[in-house]
């Protein structure tokens, strides 16, 4: 009996078909289809104003402003440290924890469970926990400070001082959030490689590294790829984990993100201007792309055949 | 309440650009008496499931109709025509008991049609019991047997009072033992009810020993509707007289000369009153007599002891399975060679087929 | 004898090595649930700790002295925390509600029913998914600031009672109940909609639950578009609340305080998540992202 048989077809049917759609389609056409196309208008309409909603003219200047605006220049090069650091270090950090845990067997519901915890905790929330561990004040040099001088170092302001110290923590904290996410996807992966496999290796006399990198590795690649992929995406879109820890002005702390960018055009203390903020977010959409679509082709070049 | 079918006709549009459509059903046209059990027979993929569907009417005909009784329900949904169906796989609902199950029908009734929790709960009590599952009333389907499962979806189907109850295969999920034992429970069940049933089975056995009249089908089209026994001794076609019986009937290519019918060089029959040319014979297998004088000469393979009867496996050149079965009663048994064996046939259990049409030709 | 000798002294060798192995992984193993443990713990202290005595820990303590509740006293009424808590309860509440109408009628009809269409608009809905909130939340800051729809909870709660993400993972789960079922039903009577309700949806109620507590989840912690509209702390959630409360809350140096709101804001999650941990852990590896 095939799908395409059941009874509901017809004028009849497909009017009850589009009433059931109804509401989701009018939402995802309001608050997604609309905005879409509105954004690219915004972003080329010249010097519009937000009070009157009249704008000079229909041009590129929101792009070359935003590219010379050194804010935004501070938020690329942010964003992109941020990527380059947080995505292969969390990846790399989640697999070996993941092999760890499929090594075991004591322990490992309640080590999968303390694991998962970041993600379902408050961002900004926990970010202050982290904020409190990192600084340094005239009363207190702040517990890490005070392991950096166990080790024999000076301590340094994470929060409000040099740069390097600020991005470290950024980075930390980026990884902290998103590593339950990468160690459950792992974990399940290596968990579905079929046991055979190794065993079959086991008989051919396979050293464990060699197990690990001509089995495992290839059979769980395409989980690994898209942890990469999914990561480059959310790294490149971090915000709310830098407000966590320095606060709403981002653009006075120098930790901003291009998100960070986007939002503080839009609203608050500098806000006010849609049109940057729209060519600012496509600048954004399309390093994204870019970078998605390098990834793609990388993993497509890499995949085992057949 | 006789089910009546007017030129019903179901055609399922092409699944791509490239393909044809498909004519599942094609012009079906017979009434199914009331209180009967029908069993609707025919190998898978010939239609029989489009045509139970048309009937229930989860699937719209593309042309004829469909009479309950008087009453036109071509074109009634089937939420208001009435029918009681059991699937194959049951089709229970899995988060509701078996109580839950069988009154489930009886809650989507209206109007003066409405019943108090009380009554539903007894109707569906009646029909627990009718199919013998009274103690399992407060179990969910996934925590019993296939064979209970099935028992329930027969009393979900029953508690309605339908005017037609529907069965889709639904012996064909239980093993052997508990399919023999269900089949007699259905047909019980049939007799108590009166409720007119029909039966869609690809088992020609099954179909036989229950059905009061099978209807046999085949690439959507209609071949006979008869009683069992009178559709099994005298098929309208090659194709109904192969699908009915086990071990199958044995067929020949022969030929008619001059009011004689020949397989090979053997003359098997005289008096055969067709016009001279080669034809299909079949011959059942207790259509065979061992003489060791016999006209039918087959070199022998092997016997088959089976308790009572005895099957003999041989080979013609002129057959067309791989080997000719013959059943003989025990005390007959006299083999006088090893390596061939003689018959005569039995013109009761000889049957002759056109060569192109495979029609039937009678022959007295 | 000698060579037997040889054989166990290598088993021993094997199993030593192998337990020296599974110790290095269980400290591993350790390592990282201390790191994970470690911020929830020093929330937990620093929120016990009495100002003046956290204000003394030149060193910071590892354990409290004198446990105190009065830091989560302070946390409830000196900043409105209850407020943000009753405002984050109505916005996950009917922000959820709404969303599972929406999604449930529009899962029901790709997976049930046939319509002119379909399966144009489907892919139309996946290439949706594709869309990152970043570019379309501009103009809906715009048309919401139009309508006047800033600081109320409608202003809220719009954007995001739709998820085509959610509408995806419940067809795919509509679409595993059994055709039979669905004729079963309607030869007994049941119209389509008494069918969604008195069985496609009991029949799926794991993957809707957790639907449900993952919808709860990212309402509990929406922080992006809650800031961009609101400026009113009588609209703030949580999120903002606890934005606000480090920005101008008990004096930018009262920790302890700080910390009881942070664990306070933290605690219902992190109770939903003990309770329903394997249906969240399963229902994030189906394909949730954070954020």
């Amino acid at each position: 009996m095939t799908k395409s048989g059941v009874r509901k077809e017809g004028i009849k049917g497909t009017l009850t078909g589009w009433l059931y759609l109804a509401p989701a389609l009018a939402f995802l056409i309001f608050f997604m289809v609309y905005p879409l196309i509105d954004v690219f208008i915004y972003s080329f309409e010249e010097g519009y104003n937000s009070a009157s909603q009249t704008y000079f003219g229909i041009g590129g200047y929101n792009y070359s402003y935003v590219l010379r605006d050194p804010y935004f220049l501070q938020a690329v090069k942010n964003t992109f440290i941020l990527v380059i650091f947080t995505v292969p270090v969390s990846t790399v950090l989640s697999l070996l924890i993941a092999l760890a845990l499929n090594s075991i067997e004591k322990l490992k519901k309640l080590f999968q469970t303390v694991y998962f915890l970041p993600y379902v905790t408050n961002t900004l929330a926990v970010g202050l926990v982290f904020m409190i561990l990192f600084r340094k004040t005239p009363y207190t040099d702040g517990l890490i400070n005070l392991l950096i001088k166990a080790f024999g170092m000076s301590p340094v302001d994470f929060i409000e001082g040099p740069y390097w110290a600020k991005m470290f923590v950024l980075c930390v904290y980026v990884i902290w959030i998103v590593m339950p996410f990468k160690i459950l996807i792992l974990t399940s992966a290596l968990a579905s490689v079929n046991p055979v496999y190794y065993k079959a290796a086991r008989i051919d006399g396979a050293s464990k590294p060699r197990m690990f990198f001509k089995i495992t590795l290839p059979m769980i690649s395409p989980m690994i790829f898209y942890l990469v992929i999914t990561g480059f995406i959310g790294a490149f879109k971090a915000y709310s984990d830098a407000v966590a820890i320095f606060g709403v002005d981002l653009n006075a702390a120098g930790m901003n993100t291009m998100v960070g960018y986007v939002y503080d055009m839009l609203y608050g203390d500098g806000g006010g201007y849609p049109s940057y903020a729209s060519a600012a977010a496509i600048i954004l959409f399309a390093i994204v792309l870019t970078i998605t679509v390098i990834n793609l082709i990388v993993s497509k070049r890499t995949a085992p055949k057949g | 309440m006789d089910v009546r079918l007017e030129h019903l006709t179901k055609v399922f549009p092409a699944r791509d650009k490239k393909g044809s459509e498909v004519i599942a059903v094609n012009d079906f046209d017979f009434t199914i008496p009331e209180g009967k059990l029908i069993g609707l027979l025919g190998p898978s993929g010939c239609g029989k499931s489009t045509m139970l569907y048309m009937i229930c009417g989860l699937e719209n005909p593309t042309s004829g109709k469909i009479y309950f009784g008087d009453e036109d329900v071509t074109d009634i949904p089937s939420e208001k025509r009435g029918v009681g169906l059991v699937f194959q796989n049951y089709a229970l609902y899995p988060h509701l008991t078996v109580r839950q199950n069988i009154t489930f029908p009886l809650e989507n009734l209206k109007g003066a049609e409405k019943l108090t929790k009380e009554e539903r709960n007894r109707k569906a009590l009646e029909a627990a019991k009718l199919v013998q599952i009274d103690g399992l009333m407060d179990r969910k389907p996934g925590e019993m047997s296939g064979g209970q499962q099935q028992r329930v979806a027969i009393a979900r189907a029953l508690v309605k009072m339908p005017k037609v109850l529907l069965m889709d295969e639904p012996l064909s999920n239980l093993d052997a033992r508990l399919r023999l034992q269900t089949r007699e429970e259905i047909r019980r069940i049939q007799k108590a009810t009166g409720i007119t049933t029909i039966f869609v089975t690809h088992d020609q056995e099954e179909a036989m020993s229950i059905s009061d009249m099978i209807v046999v089908m085949k690439d959507g089209i209609f071949q006979q509707m008869d009683e069992p026994q009178k559709v099994y001794d005298d098929p309208v076609n090659l194709f109904v007289a192969k699908f009915l019986g086990t071990p199958a009937i044995n067929v020949f290519e022969a030929d008619v000369k001059d009011k004689k019918l020949y397989i090979g060089e053997d003359m098997v029959m005289d008096k055969v009153n067709v016009k001279d040319g080669p034809v299909w014979c079949g011959i059942r297998p207790e259509g065979f007599i061992l003489d060791e004088n016999g006209a039918l000469h087959c070199s022998l393979t092997g016997v088959d002891v089976m308790g009572r009867d005895t099957s003999i496996v041989s080979t013609n050149p002129k057959m067309t399975g791989l080997s000719v079965r013959s059943i003989i009663s025990a005390e007959d048994l006299k083999l006088t060679s090893k390596d061939s064996v003689r018959f005569n046939i039995r013109r009761s259990k000889t049957l002759l087929f056109d060569k192109e049409s495979e029609a039937r030709i009678y022959y007295d | 004898m000698s060579k037997s000798r040889e054989i166990i002294r290598l088993e021993r060798n094997a199993r030593t090595k192998n337990a020296v192995f599974k110790t290095v992984i269980y400290v591993f193993l350790a390592f990282w649930a201390l790191v994970v443990l470690f911020p929830f713990y020093w929330m937990l202290l620093s929120s016990v700790k009495s100002y003046a005595s956290y204000m003394s820990e030149r060193l910071p303590k590892f354990y409290a002295t004198e446990p105190t509740f009065e830091n989560y006293i302070n946390a409830f009424t000196q900043v409105p925390l209850a407020k943000y808590f009753l405002n984050t309860i109505i916005y996950t509440v009917i922000t959820t509600a709404l969303m599972m109408i929406v999604i449930v009628f529009s899962a029901y009809a790709f997976a049930r029913l046939d319509f002119k269409g379909k399966s144009l608009l489907f892919v139309g809905f996946l290439a949706l998914m594709m869309i990152p909130n970043e570019l379309v939340i501009i103009t809906n800051f715009v048309t919401i600031t139009n309508m006047n729809l800033r600081n109320t909870f409608t202003g809220l709660i719009l954007p995001s009672v739709t998820s085509v993400f959610y509408i995806y993972l419940l067809k795919e789960n509509f679409e595993q109940v059994p055709d039979e079922l669905y004729y079963a039903a309607k030869v007994d009577g049941t119209s389509d909609l008494k069918y969604l309700f008195k069985v496609m949806i009991p029949v799926c109620r794991p993957t809707i639950i957790t639907v449900i507590i993952l919808k709860v989840i990212e309402c509990w912690n929406s922080y992006v578009w809650p800031r961009l509209i609101t400026d009113d702390a009588n609209y703030f959630l949580v999120s903002n609340g606890i934005q606000e409360i480090r920005e101008n809350g008990f004096g930018r140096d009262n920790i302890p305080a700080m910390m009881a709101a942070v664990v306070a804001v933290s605690l219902p999650l992190i109770i939903l998540f003990l309770v329903f941990r394997n249906k969240i852990m399963e229902g994030v590896s189906r394909g949730g992202t954070k954020g």
